[in-house]
């Protein structure tokens, strides 16, 4: 029953600590590895121009529906306007108003995306169009051209390839060149296309956007050609009629309407202007969860102060130091000084690098060791034994730093960053079992000790690691679930099977 | 590595994960503990149930009294002065004799000499908790030395000899000898280089030894041939170490023993973490042994009963015998 209750336990500890990680990586974009950036554009639209004599107001439309990108935050700059925004047939639209204004005015809109390629944001499925009221001669034309292509052509997707394949002919047929004079821009060459797909009863309509690339300090608007095949919109290109996106297009709004209309004011300009940069995916991340409201971003130790972030970056590695521990001592076997003091010997180890800590740490361990047996013969008692070994382990301490920063290196300078108590009970201990069991085995258990400082250092200081549970510090109930397993764990440790060897030979 | 794994698990070789996880934890309520921890309170509780043990002279508990054992052993030539709460023999003191020439100084078992103030600070660094299991202060006994029994001279060096009885909820189930030698510096423990030589519980008889893991046929000091030794009392000491089980409450209970020229078995102390080695020095495992007594387990069976039994159950041809 016990064994049972352990494993659910175990089990639960595993299924809630990796759910978390889970949906902290995948669903809100918590790196697994350090340093991850993620590029993010910043575009400001700037519109300019000359106020009139009256109340000013200025509607722009913004970005609402951006397939391939998220936004990270976005704000209106504008001096003493009044700000608002609504929701029109082509998407948001941002509304500035001022009573009066004098001279040329100008206002920004800025937002900042990032590319994400799950963002998929489509809406809904738009009703039928109705049939659009067009004049002669340019009626007969449309029917003309619809009873054409349909002939050519299956669905919505050809129909609509076929049909701007013809828009695009060089060498047009009358029809086309009758419908094509009358479109003098782009855009108004996609809204031909989309009266005549309207006309056809295909739902569609002009979408409007910038291609993100590099810095650009005057972006054009692009009008790329939006259908509605009956589940999805589709995009073409309406100078192609090839079915694409363009790579990093970032949709600025939708329909036939003009991107800014400002009452009250005349000579109006807007311009683009993008620019890129890498942003830590931690902060897109984190920024994502609160937009969301997302109660688990409080959990991210991304939101505590940063001198608070570098020691828990520190305290969280330990139940990995505690995992090493567990695994040495009932899976290998081996012997140390007390139970977690290995532990704290490898977070030592961390200031003074490897190599020169193992080297200090013997040093001063050596050197104690000796100062006790000469404090044995004084016959103290234990505790100012103890204070005694203290001491003189802070005068050793001392005397290190102080040669080897005589000698011009700086590792022995670390050496007082060795927790002096840690010092002073291995000393202790070790000369205790030294008295009792022999230099043999007091040896073999400080060298044990050592083992595992090693070891577990090793572990404690692999950076991904420490990245990955400081990111999600949900994997800690794995970590949990793991010792809880070892703690049932009633087989043989790998030591005892040496020990117990001739036992097997029946 | 597994292969050798599965071997020992056939031979139902009981491992610390297992004896620490299946038994000590279910059967050795944390509470209990005190009980056997403190060799004074074992005592006590021995005593109160008439399990026989070493005479005690006297307790030390605070630093001021350390001096004043000298009081304590005036009458006494003899006596062994140990931690209450030590562990694994450390920190015990025999003294063999007062020196002739000077009254301040005694004998120690191992032929040197020791003077009273230096006794006096060995005293001092028990009952500052030097020896204890926690660090905690700790109190000095002061006891008889055993006279042992000289069936079991020729193979020990020095020391006191003593056998050593795993209880398993109150069955005996195995047991050894455990002799000191010039290594273990006349302690009676294995890992301190003691020799450690199993006993057919059917018969009381020494089985051959082992020295570090490994097998000797002799006492590697004194020469003489370990196996084939009758252990007197046998009865009497399967008896008193399955009382135990009632006097302490420990389901999986170590029971030292040692027996006195004069005074026939003594217990000297209980454990309830008793080590593994009694395993090698059996050639046995440990695990079918537990298994056929929680088969034959009846909670009414009185301690005699129960010895009766396992000398039934136990012997040394019907053991998974393992030929070195």
């Amino acid at each position: 029953m016990k064994r049972q209750y352990t494993f659910v336990l175990a089990a639960t500890l595993v299924v809630v600590g990796l759910s978390v990680f889970a949906f902290r990586w995948l669903v809100l974009g918590f790196p697994v590895q350090r340093d991850q950036e993620t590029p993010v554009w910043t575009v400001e639209s700037a519109i300019s121009f000359d106020s009139g004599p009256g109340s000013i107001k200025v509607n722009l439309h913004i970005p609402t529906l951006t397939p391939g990108f998220r936004t990270l935050n976005e704000n209106p700059v504008s001096r003493g306007y009044g700000f608002s925004l609504n929701y029109g047939t082509g998407g948001r639209e941002a509304q500035w108003a001022i009573r009066r204004a004098d001279g040329p005015q100008t206002i920004y809109y800025r937002i900042s995306v990032f590319a994400d390629a799950t963002s998929k944001q489509s809406d809904t499925t738009p009703p039928f169009p109705p049939l659009p009221t067009i004049n002669e001669p340019f009626r007969t034309a449309v029917e003309v051209i619809v009873a054409e292509v349909k002939e050519h052509s299956a669905d919505t997707a050809s129909f609509t390839s076929e049909l701007l394949r013809r828009m695009n002919d060089p060498s047009p047929d009358p029809n086309v060149e009758l419908l094509r004079s009358e479109a003098k821009t782009n855009a108004d060459f996609v809204q031909t296309v989309t009266t005549i797909l309207a006309y056809a009863r295909f739902p569609a309509r002009a979408v409007h956007g910038l291609r993100l690339e590099g810095r650009q300090s005057d972006a054009q608007i692009l009008t790329w050609l939006e259908v509605h095949d009956g589940n999805d919109w589709r995009y073409f290109n309406p100078a192609t009629g090839a079915e694409n996106l363009p790579a990093n297009f970032l949709v600025w709004w939708r329909g036939n309407e003009p991107l800014v209309y400002v009452e009250g004011g005349s000579n109006v300009k807007v311009s683009f202007a993008v620019q890129d940069y890498n942003l830590d995916t931690v902060a897109i991340a984190s920024s994502q969860a609160e937009q969301r409201g997302v109660s688990l971003s409080d959990f991210s130790l991304y939101s505590l102060p940063i001198q608070t972030q570098a020691v828990y970056s520190v305290l969280l590695m330990i139940p990995v130091g505690a995992l090493v521990m567990v695994f040495l001592r009932n899976f290998i076997g081996i012997e140390t000084f007390g139970t977690f003091m290995p532990v704290l010997i490898a977070l030592a180890f961390r200031e003074t690098k490897l190599f020169w800590g193992v080297v200090l740490f013997c040093l001063l361990i050596a050197l104690g060791l000796s100062i006790r047996f000469l404090l044995e013969r004084l016959r103290l008692l234990l505790v100012p034994r103890l204070s005694a070994v203290l001491i003189v382990v802070v005068m050793l301490m001392l005397l290190i730093s102080l040669l080897s920063n005589r000698l011009g290196t700086e590792t022995g300078l670390s050496v007082a960053l060795f927790p002096m108590v840690i010092v002073a009970m291995t000393i202790e201990r070790m000369s205790v079992l030294w008295e009792e069991r022999g230099a043999m085995d007091a040896i073999r258990a400080g060298l044990g000790s050592l083992l595992v400082a090693v070891a577990a250092y090793i572990c404690m200081g692999l950076s991904w690691l420490e990245h990955l549970i400081f990111t999600f510090p949900e994997l800690l109930l794995v970590a949990l679930a793991l010792v809880v397993m070892a703690g049932r764990y009633t087989g043989y440790r790998l030591l005892e099977l040496r020990r117990f060897r001739a036992l097997a030979d029946s | 590595m597994f292969a050798l794994a599965r071997k020992l698990h056939q031979a139902g070789v009981l491992g610390l994960n297992e004896r620490n996880a299946n038994f000590i934890s279910r059967l050795n309520p944390r509470q209990l503990y005190p009980l056997v921890d403190d060799k004074v309170l074992t005592k006590e509780i021995a005593i109160a149930a008439g399990m026989p043990v070493p005479e005690l002279y006297g307790v030390i508990d605070s630093q001021h009294e350390a001096e004043t054992f000298a009081e304590l052993v005036a009458e006494h030539e003899k006596f062994v002065i140990k931690p209450a709460q030590g562990s694994g023999g450390d920190g015990i003191l025999v003294i063999t004799g007062r020196s002739q020439r000077r009254r301040d100084s005694f004998w120690l078992s191992s032929g040197l000499m020791i003077t009273e103030s230096e006794i006096a600070h060995h005293i001092s660094n028990i009952v500052s908790g030097q020896y204890s299991l926690s660090g905690n202060p700790d109190k000095a006994l002061i006891e008889y030395c055993v006279q042992f029994d000289p069936v079991f001279a020729a193979v020990s060096y020095q020391g006191v000899p003593d056998v050593r009885v795993i209880v398993y909820r109150g069955y005996p189930a195995m047991a050894m000898v455990r002799l000191p030698t010039r290594a273990s510096d006349g302690k009676a423990n294995l890992h301190q280089g003691a020799v450690g030589a199993g006993v057919d519980i059917s018969l009381g008889e020494t089985l051959s030894g082992v020295l570090s893991n490994g097998l000797v046929e002799d006492h590697p000091e004194t020469g003489a041939l370990i196996a084939g030794l009758r252990i007197p009392h046998w009865d009497f000491i399967l008896q008193s170490s399955a009382r135990g089980y009632e006097v302490t409450g420990l389901g999986y209970l170590g029971v030292d023993m040692v027996i006195d020229s004069q005074l026939g078995p003594l217990m000297l102390e209980m454990n309830a973490r008793p080590g593994l080695n009694i395993q090698i020095a059996n050639r046995a495992g440990l695990r079918p042994r537990l298994a056929r007594i929680d088969q034959i387990y009846d909670a009414s069976a009185g301690p005699e009963e129960r010895a009766r039994i396992a000398r039934r159950e136990f012997p040394a041809n019907k053991q998974t015998s393992i030929e070195f």
